[in-house]
């Protein structure tokens, strides 16, 4: 009887119409298994072997978790998917003890949630990824990546099958063999790509990573070697931070545009919690407010399990702050004022359903007005130049509008141009009063080629007093042509908006 | 027993300073324009109290039209917060600001939230309300739902007491229920005057009932709103002075035009 731990364990996907092995685990190897080997195969070489399917996005996802967790080591981390990650530790090592103490608690920490992991610190990226395929833990310094990797393999280089393949055709067992070669006989063998690989892991040049997330303008953090889990602590700690925030962004006179909220929880899982703002904070209470409103309003809320570790506080989005002199004008005061309020409304129920609407220059009625967010459009609302009414008429536009006009049924209508005598909205049959129009409106045809059809409204009123304003989609003749009888097509009728 | 009297004076008196807090912005009161209804309510709607208007399903704008007016009047160029449920834009449409700019109010100190639900809506509302950069703060509910109690409302005219900003509660599709309401409207769209075809008719008229009024009498009054003087009035034309046309349909005919 063998059970899952005793017994050799592959991962198998699909390739060339076959299930080959994906990925393996020590004892499967020490079996004699090997990646890329056809799943019969390996039966056959092992029968007692565990299989799984392989699931490249449940592995991407893990890598993202991974590479979260590694923030708290530098903000800097690039993923090298299938399985890698890159840290950027440039003046980051001294805060963990050095390099050696950073590399030892990173693998002992991932080691100890059950991954396998080979990392090594290099110069350049290109060199540390290369001695992570070969052995663990090694540090090398600036100016010995040549002889550092001179004795790897050259399927260590990480470049494509063919390439590899090639070199040992060519007699090239060692990284040191290539290297020793001319660069241009390489170049001409194997393309500039892989020469350039070939420099930056010999130390000669390097290629910048790309990090998941930019690099964020201001970071405060606070660690805790005791994990801390209650609400209160988590709140007072935020607060402590903004204020660190705002005294770090205060000394060049900046304010926060979006805040980041990272918390780490001992057991690996980070939870980031972004806020948006519409005028630059500089205020410690206001960021502590927006959080409390953000954290309050979560779906899921904030779970600390057996607490955080870590939480750290960003600026990712900063803005020079001009010092407004606070004179007795009540209306800069009302602006920035408002301009909280809808910060933290915004924090709670999202920055899209917070809006100010601007006017559209088009005759189009429902799209006469764009609504647009309030953050960020509040000063542009608030200067908009809108369409002076008539003085002397009654409205002529309706107070509430139907996004999607609504059909009503219209029994007949005396002229075939004209307005309807009763209609039926949402089954209720409104007997028409007073009308007024047609305003015959036509679409856009420079933008809807040609689709849209001309429509007529009218202001008509019912016998409560009621006012719609309706329109027949379509003109007579020209648009609604008639069918193959010869009878003319029937007009549709809809109600787009009410009047007051 | 002395001691109980005292604490009981005590609370007496911490409730008559409470009230007297409740007033000391009762004196602000703004005019509406209508002789009658600006008498009724000893000078016009106050600020700083929570005004409800309600209307049945099928007479949401006009009642729109009528808070639209309201608020017009007690925002004296200061923002607008409108807070409204998704839902009650599908049911009866989106307030549109080109008919606000018909009414000749201004869209452009107007800030819309939209709302997904009531318990957000409500919840926005109080904070606005708490926000006294504000004019005045517009909740716009549809239908009857529990979540806006007697406590509910409670919290609202305590925070707009407190800031100074008035709470303005359009209820679409609902029946007036017991609240802390300073006044409470029903409102209903009415006619326009009979006039010749040709006239320019459709200015928004009101058949609007003061149905509570917790400082004074209540009244009922056909009032238009006058678009360009931003202000109600009474209506121009005096001939339908009584709210005929919901309850009496067979004088409605009268004004009928002959189809």
């Amino acid at each position: 009887m063998s059970t899952p731990s005793d017994a050799p364990t592959v991962v198998v996907a699909k390739q060339n119409n076959a299930l080959q092995i994906y990925a393996l685990d020590d004892l499967a190897a020490r079996s004699g298994l090997e990646v890329g080997l056809p799943l019969a195969n390996a039966r056959a070489i092992c029968p007692e072997l565990t299989v799984f399917d392989a699931d490249p996005v449940a592995d991407a996802k893990t890598l993202n978790d991974i590479a979260d967790w590694c923030d708290r080591f530098t903000p800097l981390v690039a993923l090298d998917p299938p399985h890698g990650l890159y840290l950027d530790i440039t003046g980051c090592a001294h805060l963990f003890g050095g390099e050696r103490a950073l590399l030892q608690s990173v693998c002992g920490a991932l080691t100890r949630r059950g991954f396998v992991v080979s990392a090594a610190i290099a110069g350049t990226s290109v060199c540390a990824r290369t001695l992570t395929r070969h052995a663990s833990g090694k540090i090398i310094a600036d100016g010995e990546e040549a002889d550092a990797v001179g004795p790897l393999p050259v399927s260590a280089l990480g470049a494509d099958v063919a390439i590899i393949s090639g070199l040992r055709r060519a007699g090239l067992k060692t990284i040191g063999d290539v290297a020793a070669r001319a660069r241009h006989e390489i170049t001409a063998r194997f393309g500039a790509g892989f020469t350039t690989l070939l420099e930056h892991a010999l130390g000669q040049g390097d290629a910048p990573i790309s990090p998941r997330k930019p690099l964020p303008d201001y970071i405060v953090e606070k660690r805790f070697p005791e994990p801390v889990a209650t609400d209160h602590v988590i709140a007072v700690n935020l607060s402590a931070l903004a204020k660190m925030l705002v005294t770090a962004m205060d000394k060049q006179g900046k304010g926060a545009r979006r805040l980041e909220a990272s918390f780490f929880r001992t057991d690996g899982a980070v939870r980031t919690i972004t806020v948006d703002t519409g005028r630059p904070v500089t205020k410690p209470e206001m960021i502590d407010r927006l959080f409390r409103e953000r954290l309050d309003a979560l779906n899921d809320p904030l779970d600390p399990g057996f607490g955080f570790d870590l939480i750290r506080l960003s600026a990712s989005r900063t803005e020079i702050v001009v010092q407004q002199q606070r004179d007795l004008d009540a209306n800069v005061h009302d602006n920035d004022e408002l301009a909280a309020l809808i910060d933290r409304i915004a924090a709670r129920i999202g920055g899209k359903r917070v809006v100010v609407h601007l006017p559209q220059d088009t005759h189009i009625p429902e799209r006469a007005v764009l609504a647009a967010s309030a953050q960020h459009h509040l000063a542009a609302a608030t200067q908009a130049a809108w369409p002076m009414r008539i003085e002397g008429e009654p409205p002529l536009r309706p107070l509430r509008l139907f996004e999607k006009p609504e059909p009503i049924k219209v029994p007949f209508a005396s002229v075939p141009d004209g307005p309807p005598h009763q209609f039926t909205w949402r089954r209720v049959t409104h007997a028409v009063v007073r009308v007024e129009g047609p305003e015959r409106i036509a679409m856009e045809w420079w933008k809807q080629n040609g689709q849209a059809l001309t429509r007529d409204y009218f202001r008509i009123e019912d016998t409560q007093g009621l006012r719609f304003w309706i329109f027949r989609d379509g003109l007579y003749e020209g648009e609604l042509k008639s069918n193959d009888e010869g009878e003319p097509a029937l007009p549709k009728w809809f109600v787009h908006g009410l009047f007051a | 027993m002395s001691a109980r009297m005292s604490t009981l004076a005590q609370l007496r008196g911490r409730i008559e300073r409470l009230e007297a807090g409740a007033d000391a912005h009762a004196l602000h009161r703004v005019a509406l324009g209508h002789a009658e209804a600006d008498a009724t309510l000893c000078g016009g709607l106050a600020r700083a109290a929570v005004h409800e208007v309600f209307a049945e399903g099928h007479q949401g704008a006009a009642a729109t039209g009528f808070i639209a007016g309201l608020a017009g009047r007690v925002t004296s160029r200061r923002p607008l917060v409108w807070v409204r449920q998704d839902f009650s834009e599908i049911e009866s449409g989106a307030v549109s600001m080109s008919g606000l700019v018909e009414l000749g109010l201004d869209p452009r100190r107007l800030v819309t939230v939209r709302a997904a639900d009531v318990d957000a809506a409500l919840r926005t509302a109080a904070d606005a309300l708490a926000c006294d950069a504000l004019g005045a703060v517009v909740l716009e509910v549809w239908g009857e739902p529990r979540q806006l109690d007697l406590v509910a409302s409670r919290k609202l005219t305590l925070a707009a007491q407190a800031s100074g900003v008035t709470a303005l509660l359009l209820r679409l599709a609902a029946v007036p229920q017991p609240s802390t309401a300073e006044t409470r409207w029903i409102v209903r769209a009415a006619h326009s005057p009979p006039s010749a075809p040709w006239h320019a008719w459709g200015a928004p008229r009101f058949d609007a009932e003061l149905a509570r009024n917790r400082h004074g009498p209540v009244g009922r009054w056909i009032m238009e709103w006058k678009c360009d003087a931003c202000l109600f009035s009474e209506p121009a034309n005096s001939q339908p002075l009584s709210a005929t046309p919901a309850h009496r349909p067979h004088q409605a005919q009268v004004f009928r035009r002959s189809a």
